[in-house]
């Protein structure tokens, strides 16, 4: 069978400019009708791949000869499922702000499809620059659903959104632009095609510095500790369903880069910075619990949990072993799939309380909704990562490569696991036991969102049973990422990866 | 007697008719401009007079493209110009510029005020000044088109009569502007001095030989104090203080065609003159201009976050653009030369389109040129506010915009001809402008939604508009089709930049001794 990328990635962009010109209820169904197309074809995919045959499905045209960028799009086990989170994520998010009444639906529809068009390219590409066009245009559309959609002070929280990610990715760019220049072999032109890059590993001294600013970017996005500055205001603004594949989704683009970019192509400079990320990811997963624990905005709470989560991902990835990479790639499509619903059901719970999020303010709404409920729990159970769900898995693949290579923080991170039963049940119970908030008319979840949330729900039950599925397709891709950094690990040589 | 005669006869220059013919169509055209101004009929001056500049500047669009040819090509009238594809490219954008200008005038009044015939002739004067600049071969013609370019500049900034800021920005920049170029005539009195040529291949040939020092103190303040008017008129800091207040004052069709004509003239006679006649004390200049390179982003991206007026804005914002581009020409290398004329294309094309909807903006709105002004243009004038976004976009240097290449390619070039710190600034800058590119977008697309909206049906402005903010932009057709054009040509380089990157090329092979 075979697949265009082409056609998958532009599928969004197209069915949001055919809504912009047509009329105000046919908007809402072509955006939905383009994301359920992705999503088609990436189910195809995930059938159609092949575990063991490393990149498919490639699309390689040169873009700009002059700079040596290429339109390369490839999928290995890496980004196969990242793929598939965002082809998932994007249909329940688009559900529900079809069913929202909007200003300038339009306007928004397109930036949604624009934004998934941006995240798909970024997941897809097989080019620095282009993996680095699409991460910069990701910002676009969410600047303006931020900015336009959301609520309270949310310029300023939009503006300050850009600002710290795209002063990462501008660095970002600087670094990139040279690895590309440095890794050119003498009398030969420019490339940033990562195929290349990896052919062409930069001394390491530049690779030193290079890593530290890709890391930059990636961090703020992800956010790790002390990168999230940005996250309070925005998530506090932001929209439901954009704040949902913002945290769902946009969050592993970062991290994805790691393994796509950094491990693979500056296996040195990673190792030599081993020490300060996991140092960084460990403080992120303490830190997030804490804060997680002790804040009263439920938003706040799914906030501060994602910067600890995103931490076990980030160790998972440094730890330089096997198990830690499977265990990270597993968890980034785990806690994607957990907070979009998460945060739909925040959502719901908004709609019923008068739009308070405040926990004080919440309880009891269990009585008069069961089926929110017990959708609630379900979700937050695999957030704590519940023996039987695939979150358990994922940490638990994470702690096992982490006692492999670095024990101590493998310990040091455990207590994190145990924090996070903590704030979740919090969660749950603030809201749906306890006695019924001041602001509560509790009734039970409308048939859009409970069609938004049961799918959802339900690939994160059948993750739990079978993650082999997931498994069994990224084995060898992450092996393959991690494989240089483990090489420069245990000493020995850089020329050796090649 | 007649071997007297044989003897004293002065050797004169071949005339290159062919290659002068882009400069006899724009100097005849403004002559010709001039002389049907004077003719009373309103008719006549509205609309044949701004034809003829148009036709004028259409000829030598044609003839430039007939003239084109990459390569190194040898100078002509004994070496005081040079017709390459360096002066025809970016003559290009004058012509564009102009042609711009020229639908942005249509119903600005400083035409009524200053007289048309005297306005376009004016404009047609200065692009004259520019192609003689940037084809400029020897120190003495480009002191010539240097000139040329600045007095009608200084006249057509004064041109809104009845407003004291226009007049003031008129002075002001005549003074500046003048003591810009004592100091550049200075600078090429002592370069002259020095190397004992007035050519530049003179000059490259002096440096290259034993007799000149390329460290002769002579030399250095030459090349200092040459860099220094240069950097006056391409508003380098910390030269540039008069930017601010002259973009503000002047008619706004004038300020964008001085922001994207005048700069890219500046740019060409940089590349020219440091990069072909200097460039082998390239490791004297290279660090010192960096180093301005640097100051100026800086200090341009800061001036512009505190700007309410967008004029005022854009007018940092193009200081901090002279430093990106000034990174192209530091580092002295082919990949240099043809990133800053790169840049200035897509430069062109995303000030043009943003300074297109602030004319349309200023002429019906009550807050002029002032960000209220442009406040929730999103539903108002989706028409308007879409090229000012892209345009927003492309100058923070958002992806798919021909902005990012641009900049990716300067940073590429600074990279690649080891100034990587450079090219850091570059992107240090573009975050500090972020701040205020986006909140121009903030305010047409994210104002507040219960401003009151106008409850009365859009009505047509006269062609001399006074205030109402209800107004239909399309009864200004011209500005909105160049508004919109820009952001469509600003998007299509984003997306597909080989063509202008071809140019580029082209462009870059007329300095065949650089690498």
């Amino acid at each position: 069978m075979t697949i265009h990328l082409t056609t998958v990635l532009f599928v969004p962009l197209l069915t949001g400019l055919v809504g912009a010109f047509l009329p105000r209820d046919g908007t809402r169904w072509a955006a939905l009708i383009g994301t359920l197309i992705v999503l088609a074809y990436v189910v195809a995919m995930l059938v159609d791949f092949d575990p063991s045959g490393g990149l498919q499905y490639v699309t390689d045209d040169e873009w700009i000869p002059e700079l040596g960028i290429h339109y390369s799009l490839g999928v290995d086990g890496i980004n196969l499922f990242m793929i598939a989170l965002t082809a998932i994520a994007w249909v329940p998010c688009t559900l529900v702000a079809a069913f929202t009444e909007l200003e300038r639906p339009k306007l928004f529809f397109f930036h949604m499809a624009l934004a998934e068009t941006a995240v798909l390219g970024a997941f897809m590409a097989q080019d620095l620059a282009l993996f680095i066009v699409f991460f910069d245009l990701m910002l676009v559309p969410f600047y303006f659903l931020i900015g336009g959609w959301g609520t309270g002070d949310r310029v300023r929280a939009t503006t300050k959104f850009v600002i710290y990610t795209l002063s990462g990715s501008l660095l970002m760019m600087a670094a990139a632009i040279a690895l590309g220049v440095l890794a050119t072999p003498d009398g030969g032109s420019i490339s940033f095609s990562l195929a290349d890059l990896r052919a062409h590993p930069v001394a390491l001294g530049s690779q030193e510095w290079i890593v530290l600013l890709f890391a930059l970017a990636f961090f703020v996005k992800a956010p790790l500790f002390p990168l999230h500055g940005w996250v309070p205001e925005t998530y506090r603004s932001t929209s439901i369903p954009v704040l949902a594949l913002l945290s769902g989704v946009l969050s592993k683009v970062g991290v994805y880069g790691f393994l796509r970019i950094v491990l693979p192509i500056m296996p040195g400079g990673a190792q030599h910075w081993q020490e300060l990320f996991i140092i960084l990811a460990v403080f992120s997963i303490l830190y997030g619990s804490v804060l997680a624990f002790s804040q009263d905005n439920i938003r706040l709470v799914l906030a501060y949990s994602s910067i600890a989560q995103l931490g076990f991902i980030v160790l998972g990835i440094f730890a330089f072993a096997g198990n830690g990479a499977q265990g990270a790639l597993l968890q980034m499509l785990n806690h994607g799939l957990v907070v979009v619903p998460l945060f739909l059901i925040v959502g719901v719970i908004a709609l019923r309380a008068r739009g308070s999020e405040s926990l004080a303010e919440l309880g009891g709404m269990a009585f008069r909704a069961p089926v929110l409920a017990a959708l609630f729990l379900i979700i937050s159970l695999a957030t704590l990562a519940m023996p039987g769900s695939g979150n358990f898995i994922g940490e638990i693949l994470i702690l096992f490569g982490t006692f492999e290579n670095k024990l101590v923080y493998g310990l040091v991170a455990a207590i994190g696991v145990v924090l996070a039963a903590v704030y979740m049940i919090r969660l749950y119970q603030g809201t749906m036991h306890g006695r019924v908030g001041p602001a509560v008319e509790s009734r039970e979840i409308d048939a859009v969102n409970l069609a938004a949330i049961v799918p959802l729900v339900a690939i994160v039950i059948a993750l739990g049973l079978y993650p082999q599925f997931v498994v069994h397709r990224t084995e060898q891709g992450t092996r393959r990422a991690i494989a240089p950094a483990v090489i420069v690990e245990k000493g020995a040589e850089v020329s050796v990866i090649r | 007697m007649s071997t007297l005669l044989a003897a004293a006869q002065i050797k004169a220059p071949v005339i290159d008719y062919k290659e002068l013919s882009p400069l006899f169509a724009l100097a005849g055209g403004s002559v010709i401009v001039l002389m049907v101004g004077l003719f009373r009929s309103s008719f006549v001056r509205r609309v044949v007079v701004p034809a003829l500049t148009a036709v004028a500047l259409l000829t030598a669009i044609g003839l430039t493209i007939w003239l084109w040819e990459p390569g190194g090509q040898d100078p002509i009238l004994e070496g005081a110009l040079k017709v390459d594809a360096l002066s025809l490219g970016v003559s290009m954008l004058f012509y564009v510029a102009g042609l711009v200008t020229i639908a942005l005038s249509l119903r600005s009044t400083a035409t009524l005020e200053a007289g048309h015939g005297e306005y376009y002739s004016l404009l047609l004067g200065s692009i004259t000044g520019m192609v003689v600049l940037a084809e400029a071969h020897s120190l003495m013609t480009l002191f010539i088109g240097f000139e040329l370019l600045s007095i009608p500049l200084y006249v057509l900034c004064a041109t809104h009569l009845h407003r004291r800021t226009s007049l003031e920005a008129g002075l002001k920049y005549l003074v500046v502007g003048s003591v810009g170029s004592a100091t550049l005539l200075y600078g090429l009195a002592l370069i002259y001095g020095a190397t004992g040529a007035l050519r530049f291949d003179g000059i490259a040939a002096a440096i290259a030989s034993d007799k000149v020092n390329a460290a002769d103190p002579l030399l250095l303040t030459g090349i200092g104090l040459a860099a220094a008017g240069l950097a006056f008129k391409a508003s380098v800091a910390p030269f540039h203080q008069w930017t601010p207040d002259v973009y503000q004052g002047a008619p706004t069709p004038i300020t964008t065609f001085m922001a994207v004509a005048t700069k890219a003239a500046a740019f060409a006679i940089f590349l020219r003159l440091f990069d072909q006649a200097l460039g082998l004390s390239q490791l004297d200049w290279g660090p010192a201009l960096a180093f301005l390179a640097a100051t100026t982003i800086v200090i341009g991206n800061v001036g512009a976050i505190a700007q309410r007026s967008l004029k005022r804005m854009l007018a940092w914002s193009s200081v901090a653009q002279a430093g990106y581009l000034l990174a192209g020409v530091v580092v002295g290398t082919q990949l240099g030369v043809r990133a800053t004329a790169f840049y200035l294309a897509v430069y062109l094309l995303m000030n043009v389109a943003a300074f297109a909807v602030v004319v349309a903006r200023e002429r019906v709105s009550e807050y002029g040129d002032d960000l209220r002004s442009f406040e929730n243009l999103g539903t108002m004038a989706p028409l308007l506010a879409l090229p000012m976004t892209i345009a927003m976009l492309s100058l923070a240097g958002f992806p798919a915009t021909a902005g990012f290449i641009g900049k990716f390619y300067l940073i590429d070039a600074s990279v690649s001809g080891d100034y990587t710190w450079l090219g850091i600034a570059i992107v240090i800058g573009s975050v500090l402008s972020l701040a205020y590119y986006l909140r121009v977008i903030a305010v047409m697309w994210m104002g507040r939604y219960e401003v009151e909206m106008p409850s009365v049906p859009p009505r047509r402005v006269s062609p001399v508009a006074g205030w109402s903010p209800e107004a239909d932009p399309l009864a200004q057709p011209e500005v909105v089709a160049v508004a919109v054009i820009c952001a469509a040509a600003t998007i299509f380089f984003g997306l597909v930049p080989n063509p202008l990157f071809d140019v580029a090329r082209d462009v870059g092979s007329a300095l065949s001794g650089l690498q």
